[in-house]
């Protein structure tokens, strides 16, 4: 069976070819016109004249539309109907589009974009989140508020009370290939959009919404995404719209790409969180009662940021059992970009909440932290803090192996002794482990389709809701979909994902993609087999479980075919080798106002070692070797999904060390480039990388052939290397760093100042 | 003007093309030759990445340069190869392409092809000092371990450089550029009759100009055709490195005679850059946070100008007067810049977010002298704690003439600040880079001492 098989990405070939094709590379038509995004030069306020004569007289522009130039201004929000395309009077934040520019270069457009003369009454920005919580300005009408048992009273009555807060930053996606899309007008109004999006389907509704036009009306394509990590799911709806208006308007393709300024400067990142946190715990370190406050700046709209705020809720626990548990959250509404998915969807600011704690508990009663997580471990049919029943906790034994296979008490003892013989140079070592829920929490979501053709000749056409953005997918899909007929993968033609194809689809978000997509594709595979094995078994004369399709070939009773040959006498036979397939994931029920019920299909599991040396003179880090041992269940494909873990890790360290967004006081992001938001570099990654998959890893559910979702789970691997550098920073003195993320140097140089008091 | 080059092995003659096109919006937009792909425009992400062979003769080899900063003309006459051209004609995979597709180095495969023609170019200059040549192609995806494990597996011996990358024009390309001087004279002749004009040598700065301040540049004139500005000579004064010279000709220049330095450009900026960016333009754009100046300053590096016959020399710290101000005069270019004979006392310490290509938060550059268990001379000049490169007066005159040892950095604390007032700003706060400065003298002095004080010299 080609599952389980370490086979290459589908595309690599292309890939490295520089054949792939992404939506800017798509060849345009010759009246294609391309659009720029004119921006608010303001965080705050209301326009009062726009002058955009300049624009319009720049060498190259075909038209130039504002807000004046829309009956009804077209939204962009996957939820709220809040994002016009262009403001519309407010200025929410410095970086909106204000105008657009159709000109007959991308060039033109950007260069015109700039020429707009704009006055504004400037309005007082609220800017962070404790301005946003002075002035009480939250989506929710206040917070939302998870609870079991009774929080205050076990804090109260428990032998330690530890409490402090955490500061994390947000984190830009950076994802290489830009937001990009396209719009072709078809007959009678109708468009085709190529989007570089993670969700297609809601393109097709945005922009149908748009147009006022039903959703048949819009096919959306999508190919391949330059990267995604959660920001094409929503993100790329404004550059979809604009093109399929301007389209519409002018007859003439419209294409549109931001610049990596403006796309740094428009859309929405990673939420920043402020996590305070007070636990009360034994003398071992065992926690009786936590109360979280977990304060999300949301940006202007509220986009995802409701399910991101739960999910960061819901990985308050991570891998710990939490009696009595009390979780506020605060979703603050700020004039900045507005914050969105991003990979783990707020699951990583919940789990470093934790860890934080933990590593904080650690400190305090001077335990190794290992020890300290060991015994807050849960154990299986204990209760989430939201009431779901652990099922199926595997970490226990994960962490035992890895903890031998990554040596690690040895190197707590050198680290130790190493540190006590140099002044200068400090090392530190963590663990961290991790439990991430898989599911959409928005239960709906959690259904796919697929649709499978085999062709006469044998070769079959793939189709899945399912986007990829270089994760894999569509490799582990096709490998479900060859397994299914018994054929190597080469018979499998994958193909771009379409709205016209299938239907209703969600985001690939969440984790899911493989989940849901290749059950779906399963699903429309095994109906295909079994008509082929009911036609194959009445020309022989046998029954349908006496054909078996494998290795190519098509056995039934005696006789043997080729699957191709098998495929022709099925349509001769006039059978249909169509089939549509669906799947909707059992089990789940949950109550996300009550914070009540299983949201969660299943759980991942993971857990890392990372090693860091800081430099007490500069504050300056190298992560010097890092060891992951990691749950995918029954691997689809362990090549693929080790590459979803090392880039996960990288990731997730890169997110709380180099990473650092800034704003000014005026709201104006001051790191919206490469040259100045610093992702990490080729020589970042651990010198020492020692990854493995579970060699035990089976998913007690039933999943497609018993795996389990790897997209976002490893990102919070990357954690381990923030709780290394505090570990380093704390050999410098006898207070705890409660160090904060990023760990810039600057950072750990000051926790290093604060540490020796 | 017609610009004249060999794009994967054919020839190629441009004449209607303004000087400011870029190399990547002509492929893009003119050649459809879309594998090149833009991630950011400013040289930093390196999904552009082409690789450039010169002339024959020439002996540079191959280099990786970034298509997005790099205007048309800058080609002419070189042997250009986009990753359209890097597998064989009858379409057979690089050794390296395989290996990434073998080595799983791909995941969204934006990167990518930046990331091949890297490793390819790099191979053909037997360089295997991956880090380094990468450090200018960001991946988003894979966390960089598997491109290191393919890049691993490809041998750099000749029979492993596949040989449809062997072929170079036989003869001259033709073609002129009219706006590229062939020699120095030339070039002072006309700078000084077109001071408006603005110089371009490597474009790794002028290129943002158009590509992100959109700007219009009326007259241009590029460098990278004055060969004599390209050389490095021992004169009686020192070592007289020409304008014209690389960041990464420099690197190499650097490696024997001042290694800290030599260490340090190999953190400025990133291969592809350093392989077009010019001392020249590092020194004369005057930018307060330009890597090598500091450096160079505490070398006591003399600079020398030109413009038309008239040539002057200075102290390479004159030069820098204000924010924005140098002491160049209209139609007057960097010529030059000498390095005199010393022993290596330098040490260089550059302070960013992230070790490899970004730009200094502060660069500290101390050449202290110690005889006899005292400071005799002290030059320490710092970037990116004030205006322009700046020497630490106040820190050497409390350093000369003490003991060398803890007591006397104590006691100089209180000259940094009346020598600094730094800023902040998104790169750092100006207490931290007050702080680190301070701190950096006393790794100075450890390090001398011979205690670790580098953790990239730390290992697992």
């Amino acid at each position: 069976m080609s599952v389980t098989k370490p086979l290459p990405h589908d595309a690599a070939p292309l890939h490295v070819t520089g054949q792939a094709r992404y939506v800017d590379d798509i060849p345009a038509p010759a009246n294609t016109v391309h659009l720029a995004f004119g921006l608010s030069e303001i965080a705050h306020g209301s326009i009062t004249d726009m002058d955009l004569s300049a624009v319009r007289a720049t060498p190259g522009v075909i038209a130039v539309l504002g807000p004046d130039d829309f009956d009804e201004m077209p939204d962009c929000s996957p939820s709220n109907h809040d994002e016009p395309l262009l403001a519309t009077g407010d200025v929410q934040y410095l970086g909106q589009p204000i105008f657009l520019v159709v000109a007959d270069s991308h060039l033109a457009a950007r260069k015109a974009a700039r020429l707009g003369k704009v006055t504004y009454q400037e309005l007082p920005a609220l800017l962070t989140i404790e301005d946003a919580l002075d002035a009480q300005e939250w989506f929710e009408g206040g917070p939302r508020i998870y609870a079991t048992g009774d929080a205050a009273t076990a804090i109260d009555g428990a032998r330690h009370v530890i409490s402090g807060v955490l500061e994390m930053g947000g984190q830009e996606h950076f994802y290489l290939e830009g937001q990009a899309a396209m719009a072709l007008p078809h007959e009678g109004g109708d468009v085709l959009v190529h989007s570089s999006t993670q969700h297609p389907s809601e393109i097709q509704h945005k922009v149908a919404h748009a147009l006022h036009k039903p959703m048949n009306a819009v096919r959306v394509e999508v190919r391949r995404m330059g990267g995604g990590f959660g920001g094409k799911e929503s993100q790329g709806n404004a550059l979809a719209i604009a093109c399929a208006v301007v389209a519409t308007r002018l007859n003439r393709p419209a294409r549109m790409r931001y610049d990596r300024d403006d796309d740094m400067m428009i859309t929405g990142k990673r939420h920043d969180f402020r996590i305070d946190y007070r636990v009360g715990v034994d003398d071992m370190g065992r926690i009786q009662g936590i109360e979280f406050k977990q304060y999300a700046r949301c940006g202007w709209s509220m986009d995802l940021s409701l399910p991101v705020a739960d999910r960061a809720m819901l990985h308050s626990d991570n891998a710990y059992f939490l009696p009595h548990a009390r979780i506020e959250s605060y979703r603050l509404r700020t004039h900045t970009q507005s914050a969105t998915a991003f990979r783990g969807f707020g699951g990583p600011q919940g789990v470093l909440g934790i860890e934080r704690v933990m590593d904080h508990i650690a400190h305090y009663l001077g335990r190794d932290p290992v020890d300290v997580r060991r015994d807050n471990f849960y154990r299986n049919g204990q209760i989430t803090p939201y009431h779901q029943t652990v099922e199926d906790f595997v970490l226990p034994e994960m962490l035992e192996e890895l903890l031998a296979s990554s040596d690690y008490a040895a190197r707590r003892k050198a680290v130790v002794e190493w540190n006590a013989q140099n002044p200068v140079l400090k090392r530190g070592i963590a663990l961290t482990p991790v439990k991430f829920g898989i599911s959409f929490t928005l239960t709906h979501l959690n259904q796919a389709g697929a649709l499978v053709h085999v062709y006469q000749d044998g070769s079959i056409h793939l189709n899945h809701g399912g986007t990829e953005m270089g994760q894999g997918l569509f490799q582990k899909v096709a490998q479900v979909a060859a397994s299914a007929f018994g054929v190597p993968p080469e018979m499998v033609k994958i193909t771009a994902t379409d709205t016209a194809k299938v239907p209703n689809t969600s985001a690939t978000a969440a984790s899911s993609g493989s989940d849901l997509n290749g059950m779906a594709v399963k699903a429309a595979c095994d109906t295909i087999r079994a008509r082929i094995a009911t036609h194959l078994a009445d020309t022989h004369q046998t029954e349908p479980a006496r054909v078996h399709f494998d290795g190519g070939k098509v056995f039934v009773g005696d006789d043997e075919m080729t699957f191709a040959q098998a495929a022709a006498s099925a349509y001769l036979a006039r059978v249909s080798l169509s089939s549509t397939g669906f799947y909707a994931t059992p089990k789940l029920e949950w109550d996300r106002i009550k914070g009540r019920g299983r949201p969660f299909f299943y759980f991942a599991y993971g857990a890392a070692v990372t090693e860091v040396v800081i430099d007490t003179l500069t504050g300056e880090n190298r992560i010097l070797r890092t060891d992951i041992l990691h749950d995918a269940g029954a691997s689809l494909n362990p090549a693929l999904d080790i590459g979803q873990i090392e880039g996960g890790y990288v990731q997730g360290a890169g997110w709380l060390t180099t990473e650092e967004l800034v704003w000014d006081h005026k709201g104006r992001l001051r790191t919206h480039a490469p040259s100045t938001y610093k992702i990490p570099a080729c020589s970042d990654r651990p010198e020492v990388f020692n990854v493995a998959l579970w060699s035990k890893g089976r998913n007690v559910e039933d999943t497609i052939y018993r795996s389990k979702a790897v997209g976002e789970p490893p990102f919070m691997l990357g954690i381990s290397a923030l709780m290394a550098l505090s570990d380093a920073v704390s050999a410098c003195g006898p207070l705890y760093p409660a160090l904060n993320a990023p760990a810039t140097a600057e950072k750990v140089l000051k926790a290093v100042q604060k540490v020796r008091g | 003007m017609e610009i004249a080059f060999l794009l994967n092995g054919e020839q190629v003659r441009i004449t209607d093309a303004a000087p400011t096109v870029t190399l990547l919006d002509w492929l893009r937009e003119t050649r459809g030759l879309t594998g090149t792909k833009e991630g950011c425009a400013e040289g930093d992400c390196g999904a552009c990445t082409v690789m450039v062979a010169h002339q024959p003769g020439t002996e540079k080899g191959a280099q990786a340069i970034n298509a997005c900063i790099t205007f048309l003309p800058q080609v002419h006459g070189l042997a250009l190869r986009t990753i359209e051209g890097i597998s064989g004609p009858d379409g057979a995979l690089h050794p390296i392409q395989q290996a990434m597709v073998d080595h799983h180095g791909s995941q969204c495969g934006f990167c990518t092809p930046g990331i091949v023609n890297s490793l390819v170019a790099a191979q053909i200059r037997g360089d295997r000092g991956f880090d380094r040549v990468l450090a200018g192609n960001l991946c988003r995806c894979t966390g960089y371990a598997p491109i290191i494990r393919a890049a691993e597996s490809v041998g750099d011996d000749i029979e492993d450089i596949p040989h449809w990358l062997h072929e170079f024009p036989d003869d001259d390309l033709g073609g002129s550029l009219t706006i590229a001087p062939e020699s120095a004279d030339a070039l002072a002749d006309w700078y000084a009759a077109n001071p408006d004009a603005t110089l371009i040598a490597g474009a790794t700065d002028v290129g943002l100009w158009v590509t992100k301040g959109l700007r219009e540049l009326p007259q241009v004139c590029f460098l990278h055709r004055c060969r004599d500005l390209q050389r490095i000579e021992q004169t009686d004064a020192g070592l007289r490195i020409g304008a014209g010279v690389t960041i990464e000709e420099l690197r190499l220049a650097m490696a024997g005679r001042f290694p800290s330095f030599a260490a340090m450009l190999a953190r400025f900026a990133s291969q592809q850059v350093r392989s077009t960016a010019t001392i020249g333009g590092n020194i004369a754009n005057g930018s307060p946070i330009g890597d090598a100046p500091p450096a160079l300053i505490a070398l006591n590096a003399r600079l020398h100008l030109r413009k038309g016959d008239a040539r002057r020399e200075i102290a390479l710290e004159d030069f820098f007067i204000d924010y924005g101000k140098q002491d160049r005069e209209p139609g007057e270019f960097v010529e030059a810049v000498t390095i005199p004979d010393q022993p290596d006392r330098l040490r260089c310490y550059k302070l960013s977010k992230r070790f490899d290509q970004d730009i200094s938060a502060v660069c500290g550059c101390f050449n202290v002298t110690v005889e006899n268990g005292a400071v005799t001379a002290a030059r320490i000049a710092f970037g990116g704690m004030a205006g322009t490169p700046k020497r630490a007066s106040a820190v050497e005159a409390a350093l000369t003439g003490q003991p060398w040892g803890a007591g006397t950095i104590a006691a100089a604390a209180q000259a940094w600040e009346a020598d600094f007032k730094p800023m902040t700003d998104m790169r750092a706060s100006a207490k931290y880079r007050l702080d680190a400065a301070r701190n950096m003298l006393t790794r100075y002095y450890l390090e001398d001492m011979g205690k670790p004080v580098n953790v990239q010299e730390v290992r697992a």
